[in-house]
């Protein structure tokens, strides 16, 4: 069971607060799509927009090509994993993952068989008569999952579903939900703020900030080519280097940045990442170094160019580099991965 | 020591002050002669066998548990309805109306007891025990409405939204999320009112007629003077509500 979900022109006012301006969006069937961005950009509003749980203002929802503006979230092919999970905590955990087939009428037999093939299907076989309150986070998370999909939900949302759960935790759980996602087939919607997660799960990333939609698609396309300077910001870290084309190459302050084939005399901005930036020889040059972190497998490291001293670059140099504030390198930016964009504020 | 002594002294003084009235009338209830006053003259259960072969009083006591948890189980329906519906929706008026729901609380029994009596005159609806269980629900429902209120958090809102996203209807989410989870609560709420409702007087005195209920019956009889009978009765009525309180506790301490 899975379906295709069109967004189109949705916008949400709450008062005179504009929570979504006319977002538009087409999620695959049995795509794994991420809604990512900063608190207040609006992607759980999207998603409980998605789920039935609040109206749009203006705009059209379809899934599976039904219209589901003013469709009740009960009538609707959507289950959620919430935030809180929201346990039944006066149901044992069959009871719990059976609800959605109770509420469908399905006999008690047929529903307890199911909900146990579902909480076999999240790790948590032979766990049925316990109540949610004996659980641990991660045991609850998974049942907030088992229960979402045992009605064979054709698209399940997630709001921040691993956002309690601690790291090693988060990382594991993000493989299994990818996992699972690919057995069960449905289309999954899942909201979060943390890049690495968006990254390491989705099939399509849509980077949403203030209510609009900055940038989607493949993760490694949206990382390595950001549409937007807040996406080359949000996603990882990034440098901006002013520069301007002139005989078909990017000058720059730190130096040559490379050919390009924008137009010539344009004003644009660089996109660097800290990861192609290294040692080597090329612009910037000469750099002093003024901070540096150890990170395990990179030493991240401020540098201030001798060419502009004030356009400070972040980069990563392998560990067995040693650099210390004040000591002076000769570093490379990879001009064959940086992205280009329009100068100003965009 | 001196001062472990005050304390204890302190205490069964105040537990004394406390009991000793409804210990005495259980004791004269007892009694072996035909006046509940000092001293007591032996035991006899005489008393007690005429309550229970007194037609009116047995009347008088059906009558008031059928009151006591007929208008308890609809003030209760309604308070917890009024409760959720606040709760789960969002009305522009919900402190106000929360607080003119609760607020008949502070009124008393005698301003409620001939308030109705006069709206019920207007109406022209007669009395009868129907319009003293109307009385009860009156004074009861606010009580209920606020137990509910209480309990109901951001937890039952929580299960109740993802009882919605997995198909169930408002009723399913009520009888299958909502008031399993505040069971104790609700629990609570009914025997409370019911132990209000069962030895309330004024309204039930105000808004009866032939039909009427216990604590108005003894008030009658009291009329005629004190005898062990009385007491009797009044035991029945101290156990009664003594049991429903029991219920209480218990069903609070459950959680």
């Amino acid at each position: 069971m899975t379906a295709r979900i069109d967004i189109a022109g949705i916008t949400r006012r709450y008062g005179d607060a504009l929570a979504l301006s006319g977002v538009s969006l087409t999620i695959e069937a049995g795509e794994y799509c991420v809604l990512l961005g900063p608190s207040g950009c609006g992607k759980t509003t999207l998603l409980n927009i998605i789920g039935g749980f609040a109206d749009p203002t203006g705009g059209r929802l379809t899934i599976g090509g039904r219209d589901m503006v003013g469709v009740p979230a009960a009538k609707r092919p959507t289950t959620t994993v919430f935030q809180d999970y929201a346990l039944f905590p006066h149901m044992t955990l069959i009871d719990n993952v059976g609800f959605g087939l109770r509420m469908r009428g399905i006999g008690r037999a047929a529903r307890n068989a199911k909900a146990q093939e579902m909480l076999y299907l999240v790790g948590l076989k032979g766990a049925d008569r316990k109540k949610p309150s004996e659980l641990s986070g991660g045991q609850r998370q998974r049942v907030a999952l088992a229960r979402a999909l045992a009605v064979d939900p054709d698209v399940l949302l997630l709001d921040e579903p691993l956002g309690a759960l601690d790291l090693n935790l988060r990382r594991s759980m993000q493989e299994e939900l990818k996992a699972i996602q690919r057995r069960v087939g449905a289309t999954f919607v899942h909201v979060t703020h943390d890049q690495e997660e968006a990254m390491a799960i989705a099939d399509r990333i849509v980077v949403m900030n203030a209510g609009k939609i900055e940038d989607q698609g493949p993760p490694e396309r949206v990382y390595r080519e950001p549409a937007t300077r807040f996406v080359a910001a949000f996603l990882g870290e990034t440098n901006f280097v002013p520069a301007t084309v002139r005989q078909g190459r990017l000058h720059s302050p730190l130096g040559d940045l490379g050919l390009t084939t924008a137009p010539e005399e344009t004003a644009l901005t660089v996109c660097v990442r800290p990861e192609h930036v290294g040692p080597g020889r090329g612009a910037p040059g000469r750099v002093k170094v003024i901070e540096t972190v150890f990170q395990g497998v990179h030493r991240r490291v401020r540098v201030a160019p001798e060419a502009a001293p004030d356009l400070h670059l972040q980069a990563l140099l392998p560990v067995g580099m040693d650099a210390a504030p004040g000591d002076t390198l000769d570093l490379r930016i990879d001009t064959s991965h940086v992205t280009l964009l329009p100068a100003g504020t965009a | 020591m001196t001062r472990f002594a005050i304390s204890a002294a302190y205490m069964a003084v105040l537990y004394a002050f406390i009991f000793l009235p409804v210990a005495v009338l259980v004791l004269f209830s007892f009694q072996d002669g035909r006046f509940p006053i000092p001293p007591f003259q032996g035991f006899t259960l005489k008393w007690h066998l005429e309550v229970l072969s007194d037609e009116e009083l047995m009347v008088a006591l059906r009558n008031s548990l059928l009151v006591a948890f007929g208008s308890s189980a609809l003030a209760l329906a309604l308070g917890f309805l009024a409760a959720r519906g606040l709760a789960t929706s969002e009305l522009p008026l919900a402190r106000t109306i929360r607080a003119a729901l609760t607020a008949p609380l502070s009124v008393s029994y005698l301003v409620i007891g001939l308030g109705l009596l006069a709206s019920l005159n207007l109406a022209g609806v007669g009395l009868s025990l129907w319009t003293v269980a109307i009385g009860h629900v009156v004074i009861n429902a606010p009580l209920c409405f606020a137990i509910c209120t209480a309990a109901i958090g951001p937890a039952q809102q929580q299960a109740e939204r993802a009882a919605r996203d997995l198909g169930a209807g408002e009723w399913a989410v009520m009888r299958f999320v909502t008031a399993p989870m505040i069971m104790p609560a609700l629990v609570a709420a009914f025997l409370l009112s019911v132990t209000f409702s069962w030895d309330e007087f004024i309204i039930a005195f105000l808004l009866s007629r032939f039909d009427v209920t216990l604590p108005v019956e003894i008030w009658s009889l009291l009329r005629s003077g004190l005898n062990p009978k009385t007491n009797a009765v009044g035991s029945l009525v101290f156990l009664i509500s003594a049991l429903a309180f029991l219920a209480f506790e218990l069903s609070a301490r459950r959680r």
